[in-house]
């Protein structure tokens, strides 16, 4: 089968790659660009452990096709530490917020998409932006409080810069 | 509550500091079991039956095998024969013999130079099937009519006149239970039913495997336990333990699921027939669900006896449980004497059967037999006293397991905090919030064995006066931060100065997995020895520079220092000086310890959940939910919390969501996660929770595991929560909405 010649930004970084028109983004990322931090926990866009950015947008990576990535700017967990890590990746270790780690990568993107756009959410607001990430250890509280303390964190930097 | 030989007044023990795996896991680059790759890798995809019973009558598999970039397929015929026992039954799950046992079944294995390509070639290999009768329900696989799936699979313990799909039987009691139901004010009788719930790690199986002609291979493998992956490897494929190389990658969740084999040693049945390139083989979510865990469905007969102030007089269970298609898998041998416990019953007798039946061979799954068990028994506990009017706390406090009392299972407890969680779960705040209409509330206890098992961690001393730790039990939740700050106590050093690593089969010997709720607790213990080894080694040392005998050096604070008559003749010598010379001293300083740990202290806790039912749906709404249990002592309380609240969340989801769905044909009816509906954030409120500390004391910082008990409690104490708010008890899981409002509108009907 032919393949497609992809070109986009990722994590900030020009990228192309060749891909099988069947391969999703999922596939792509993790085997021909080798960021393996994006997972796969059920191809079906029921667990959100695949969370990524697209322009911007919250999309599950295994519902996507690499093709569609095209022109395109990606954002992963391997690109959301700039300087130093983000509140998110702080108050995630320091709350505990993690067992096994897997699910995490998908829901710290996840979660920093809701603070893009809600800097203040209510628990309720959080438990229904995360319902889409499935986490199996933790029983979602201490993930919840981390969110919550992060954004605290982010609302009182942006008082402050302001 | 603490024992007057326990030590306590701890620096780092007990202590919350960052986990030493968190960077990694919130970058992106732990890396899992799927996350390996190796050069000239290949890619494999497994073939499986979609039908529950049949005989495979041939597999052509020359129309893939044509396809170009496919370099080998494996079926039965390719491994090798004459095994028996167990690992004849690893080998039959890893690919089918002349039958398919279950939908979702092995059949054969192919590797290909690219994922798509494997799973193109794995649907061109033809297999004809003779399909066969089958049968899925733990109760339909005793009828009289039921088909007999694997004749000749009773053992010894089966008395004569059972149905052919009952593998084994298990009885054991005291006291006269009959009498004891005669001096019951109240004796009910009722069958709970709980359905096969899946472990539901998110990370699916995954593999690289390498095996050269020569015999000898590596794996690198997402598992609880590496060694026992190698020794069932080598079994499945005749070849030696020694040859094979297992090293764990991080694990994305295990809950006892990855404690054994399904796929793995098909990469290695693979890479030999490819040459010895490495192969890697991952499980789609489907394929975990049809394939993999899941624990078994139970059919459970309870009588209990009671008099009017709430004694208990004796108790009788029988239980059914299926396992699938292959014996000893069905949890019956922890179930029954999980069953009473939590409790000092006078008069016990406990019956049960391992059942046969055309599902996936179970595995390990949180506590084994425990939830089923105490579904059964302490919903019927909370009927008796809904019936009489009585609390069931008190009830429970009355009759609870005590220091001393005799188990219901046989051993005598040793020092054990079941009334100390219940004394706290009274007088949480939880506990007398008023309710509201449709509201209800249920309490429950639970128990957990724990464990010790085969155990091996050693431990170094660097130049500069850190520590390096190799344990063999993979870290699910935080386990190497747990085990960092016990050594850091032990040695006196600052945690950050301890490394905890979790090593391959080469480098220490044989570990059991992180399963038992053993890890914290017995490469805990281990590497705690280990580091006194270490520690009477520096003493050793410091006492030949001062010309001392070494039994006058005392260790503290990270130093050795001069004790008795030579107190303050010598400056203390810290471990950074003594690394930093050792190797003019006498050589590398470390520490080892080999055991099989013993010591492990019972677990038990207790559960107060408000649900809130709606009565036009019947959708039960989870308000607010206390777990209480006994940690001995919690060395990283925010991992204890978390593995309470994980526990709790997952015996929600088994209460109220969870259940394998077969339909007439056999065939898993909701093989993904958008169907087998484990609980979302949405779904929960926060889980309070409560640490009580009664310190084990066969652990030498009283450490009790506490992974397990907290998946127990839920399942009755949901129920009884759903039987308060609605008077519509649920004997059969799950609550799900329609069979709750069918209850309801029962009880309006009666």
């Amino acid at each position: 089968m032919s393949r497609i010649h992809v070109t986009a930004t990722v994590n900030g970084d020009p990228v192309e790659f060749l891909a099988d028109p069947r391969e999703t983004l999922l596939d792509a990322l993790r085997n021909h660009l080798d960021l393996t931090g994006t997972k796969e926990g059920c191809g079906t866009g029921d667990c959100g452990a695949c969370s990524v950015t697209v322009d911007g947008t919250l999309v599950c990576s295994c519902l996507m096709l690499a093709a569609e990535a095209n022109g395109k700017r990606v954002e992963t967990i391997e690109g959301m530490a700039r300087d130093g890590l983000h509140p998110l990746q702080r108050k995630f270790i320091e709350h505990a917020a993690l067992q096994c780690g897997f699910c995490t990568p998908g829901i710290l993107v996840a979660a920093k998409a809701l603070l893009e756009r809600n800097p203040d959410p209510s628990e309720t607001e959080i438990r229904y932006w995360l319902a889409g990430n499935l986490c199996r250890c933790t029983g979602y509280d201490k993930i919840i409080r981390a969110v919550q303390d992060a954004a605290a964190e982010m609302r009182q930097d942006h008082r402050g810069a302001a | 509550m603490a024992r007057d030989d326990v030590k306590t007044g701890y620096k780092y023990v007990g202590t919350r500091p960052n986990r030493p795996d968190g960077l990694d896991k919130v970058t992106g680059r732990a890396r899992y079991g799927a996350d390996f790759s190796l050069p000239g890798m290949l890619h494999a995809a497994v073939v499986r039956s979609p039908h529950a019973h049949a005989r495979i009558v041939r597999i052509d598999a020359s129309k893939a095998l044509a396809l170009e970039g496919v370099k080998a397929v494996v079926t039965r015929a390719d491994l090798p024969t004459g095994l028996t026992g167990e690992d004849l039954n690893l080998q039959d799950n890893t690919l089918a013999g002349d039958r398919a046992l279950y939908d979702g079944h092995a059949v054969a294995a192919v590797a290909a130079t690219s994922p798509l390509l494997a799973q193109d070639a794995a649907r061109l290999i033809e297999v004809e099937y003779e399909v066969l009768p089958h049968v899925t329900d733990v109760d339909a696989a005793i009828a009289p009519d039921a088909p007999v799936i694997r004749p000749g699979v009773a053992d010894y313990s089966v008395p004569e006149g059972m149905h052919g799909n009952v593998a084994r039987y298990m009885e054991f009691g005291h006291g006269d239970v009959e009498a004891g139901f005669a001096a019951a004010d109240v004796v009910r009788e009722h069958t709970y039913r709980t359905e096969a719930t899946h472990q539901g790690y998110i990370e699916p199986h995954a593999a690289v495997g390498q095996l050269g002609e020569d015999g000898r291979g590596e794996m690198w493998v997402c598992t609880q336990g590496h060694w026992y992956i190698r020794r069932m490897c080598s079994a499945v494929l005749g070849i030696e333990a020694a040859n094979l190389r297992v090293t764990p990658s991080e694990i994305g969740g295990g809950f006892g699921g990855k404690t054994t084999i399904f796929m793995e040693p098909l990469t290695l049945a693979l890479s030999k027939k490819a040459g010895g390139r490495p192969v890697k083989l991952v499980m789609s979510r489907s394929e975990v669900l049809r394939a993999t865990g899941p624990t078994a469905s139970a059919s459970m007969d309870v009588k209990i006896g009671m008099k009017r102030d709430g004694t208990i007089t004796a108790g009788q269970v029988y239980f059914r449980m299926q396992g699938g298609a292959f014996p000893g898998m069905s949890p019956i041998g922890e179930a029954l004497p999980c069953a009473f416990a939590c409790y000092d019953i006078p008069a016990l007798k406990h019956e049960g059967i391992e059942i046969i039946t055309n599902r996936p061979k179970a595995a390990a799954y949180r506590a084994p037999g425990s939830p089923m068990a105490a579904f059964a028994v302490e919903s019927m506990i909370d009927e008796l006293c809904r019936e009489l009017g009585l609390d069931p706390i008190e009830v429970r406090l009355k009759n609870g397991a005590r220091n001393g009392s005799k188990s219901s299972y046989g051993p005598v407890y040793d020092v054990i905090g079941l009334q100390e969680t219940l004394e706290a779960a009274k007088a949480h705040p939880n506990y007398s919030i008023p309710l509201g209409p449709n509201q209800g509330r249920g309490v429950a206890s639970g128990f957990w064995f724990n464990h010790g098992g085969e155990t091996s961690v050693s431990l170094a001393i660097g130049e500069d006066g850190t520590a390096t730790v190799s344990i063999g039990t993979p870290d699910i939740g935080g386990s190497r931060a747990s085990i960092g700050l016990m050594v850091a106590e032990t040695l006196g050093i600052p945690y950050e100065d301890v490394r905890v690593n979790v090593v391959e089969t080469g480098a220490l010997g044989v570990n059991e997995p992180t399963h038992g709720s053993r890890a914290t607790f017995a490469s805990g213990k281990a590497a705690v020895i280990a580091a006194e080894a270490a520690i009477r080694e520096m003493c050793k040392r410091a006492a030949a520079e001062w010309g001392i005998d070494a039994d006058a050096v005392e260790w503290k604070d990270g130093a050795a220092h001069p004790a008795g008559p030579n107190a303050g003749k010598f400056p203390p010598m810290t471990i950074g000086e003594i690394g930093a010379k050792m190797g003019s001293t006498g050589g590398p300083i470390s520490g080892h310890h080999e055991v099989t740990a013993g010591g492990y202290g019972a677990s038990f806790g207790t559960h107060v959940v408000d649900v809130e039912v709606d009565p036009e749906t019947g959708r039960t709404t989870v308000l607010r939910y206390l777990v209480v249990q006994d940690a001995g002592t919690a060395i990283h309380p925010a991992y204890v919390e978390g593995q309470y609240q994980g526990g709790a969340a997952q015996g929600i989801g088994w209460a109220l969501n969870e259940e394998y769905i077969y339909g007439p044909d056999g065939r898993l009816q909701n093989p993904v996660f958008l169907d087998y509906r484990i609980p979302v954030a949405s779904d929960l409120p926060m889980i309070d929770t409560v640490i009580v500390e009664v310190p084990n004391p066969g652990h030498p910082y009283g450490v009790r595991g506490v992974g397990e008990t907290g998946i127990t409690p839920p399942l009755p104490a949901i129920a009884s929560a759903i039987a308060g708010a609605t008077g519509a008890r649920i004997r059969s899981l799950p609550c799900s909405p329609p069979k709750v409002l069918a209850a309801i509108k029962a009880l309006k009907k009666g």
